[in-house]
């Protein structure tokens, strides 16, 4: 297929910043809630997510012309229910420690909007390499901000990054705990990961005006 | 595009379709990695009672099963006994770790049934172990796990799992800074069966005290905490007749 064309290099590229799924398209919030005090466990969830939304997105643009309109969101829900159904079948019988990581994820990514979205929004409307591109292009997105969100939080709530203990010891009162620096259990809620959210946006929207809404 | 897709016929013949290639291809894939997904299972049954009692490949930090490859013979070596518990009567049984405790539990509830409880004897350098298997409720889903006693009721380790756990919080219970907690703690007090709780607040974080029948909980998995807890309470209890008698 030769190397992308500009076009299709903007599929992947635009998501990243621009036009990014979580902080512009507001899509996919409630796992980003829910799955981000841990580094580790946003990483995992970000390729979950690039795994199903490449694949579910080529299926989708393939069957693009026989899908009858009235059923179609039906038929996209039970497109990613079986790519994620087989994924995790898979997983159990030839990689049955992974699977075990992986299993609590499974409900989240057949829920997750930006699936939906994207199935909606270009895979029915483009053909298949251009919609698969731009699947990766959109999971990407979402990974960038997860595992931002997932850096901070666990890193301020937990004082670890990827279960090391890069501050030091807080029973121990080792590295910066010595100074009397505490983490802020917070961090691990919810409502912080939302606010979180929140700086990622306003931080972006300060640095691109374009990006605010008129009123 | 000459066909109509939006015609109600279309859209029928359609969705019917659909329902039976992705029926079949599930059903096909389900029923034919039926039997490795059971293996795997088994095994980590077996890699789970062996790590509540010690046999791991543990370093500082990490939670590291015997290899899939060990456990058969390691399960044999340590484990020397696998008994069935029914009310009065015990009796010795090397499939023990097969029973589906979910289900006896269930069926448990009929007043009339006698509940099949297992236990699993294990030995490692002339100490013995009893190892209890546990089932109960976290926030999302079960959790399940097992706990290791010497034959003082003092627990000597445990292993918890979860099926759905909030990933970063509730999932933690099998992690090593919490599992770790429970070794050493006691479950009796004297006489009466106390169990362990998951207590926010106790002032012990580094778990000094081993007889305030108390580990600290996880931030932000208070659910999961106290179900792990009631967990404990509940299915622990069940063994304790049989187990007083060893004290003895």
């Amino acid at each position: 297929m030769g190397s992308l064309s500009k076009k299709d290099l903007k599929l992947i590229t635009d998501p990243l910043a621009d036009n990014n799924p979580i902080t512009i398209q507001v899509l996919g919030i409630c796992s980003a809630l829910a799955i981000t005090a841990e580094l580790k466990a946003s990483i995992v969830m970000s390729v979950a997510v690039l795994f199903v939304m490449g694949l579910g997105n080529l299926t989708i643009s393939l069957m693009r012309n026989i899908i009858p309109s009235k059923i179609r969101i039906i038929v996209q829900l039970i497109v990613v229910a079986t790519l994620v159904i087989i994924v995790d079948l898979v997983l159990k019988a030839f990689a049955y420690e992974l699977s075990k990581t992986l299993s609590v994820f499974v409900g989240l990514i057949i829920t997750n909007c930006i699936i939906m979205g994207r199935f909606e929004a270009f895979a029915l409307a483009n053909g298949p390499i251009r919609s698969f591109i731009d699947g990766v292009g959109n999971a990407l997105g979402y990974a960038v901000i997860l595992i931002i969100v997932g850096f901070f939080r666990e890193l301020l709530g937990s004082g670890t990054l990827l279960g090391f203990k890069v501050l030091g010891d807080p029973i121990e009162k080792t590295g910066v705990y010595a100074f009397g620096y505490e983490n802020n259990g917070f961090m691990l809620l919810a409502p912080m990961a939302l606010v979180t959210v929140g700086i990622i946006i306003w931080v972006q929207r300060s640095r691109n005006n374009s990006l605010i809404e008129e009123n | 595009m000459a066909k109509n897709t939006d015609s109600n016929g279309y859209t029928i013949v359609f969705a019917t379709a659909m329902v039976l290639i992705v029926g079949t291809l599930l059903a096909f894939m389900a029923s034919s990695l039926k039997e490795k997904i059971a293996e795997n299972k088994r095994i980590e049954k077996q890699q789970n009672i062996l790590y509540a009692m010690g046999v791991n490949n543990n370093d500082e930090t990490s939670v590291e099963f015997v290899s899939k490859k060990d456990v058969e013979s390691d399960f044999s070596t340590y484990i020397v006994k696998q008994i069935v518990i029914e009310g009065e009567k015990e009796t010795e049984n090397d499939k023990a770790y097969l029973i589906d405790i979910k289900k006896e539990a269930a069926a448990a509830k009929d007043p009339s049934y006698v509940r099949k409880l297992p236990l699993f004897i294990g030995e490692k350098d002339n100490k013995e172990y009893y190892i209890v298997p546990v089932r109960g409720k976290g926030l999302w889903d079960a959790i399940w796990g097992y706990v290791a006693l010497d034959n003082q009721l003092v627990i000597q380790g445990v292993y918890f799992d979860h099926a759905g756990e909030t990933p970063g919080l509730g999932s933690n219970i099998k992690e090593r800074f919490f599992m770790d907690d429970f070794t050493g703690e006691h479950i009796m007090d004297g006489d009466t069966f106390k169990g362990v709780a998951v207590s926010k607040g106790n002032a012990d974080p580094k778990n000094l005290r081993k007889t305030d029948f108390a580990v600290d909980a996880i931030s932000g998995s208070t659910i999961t905490g106290d179900g792990l807890a009631a967990m404990l309470k509940k299915d622990l209890k069940l063994y304790i007749p049989y187990l007083q008698n060893l004290k003895k």
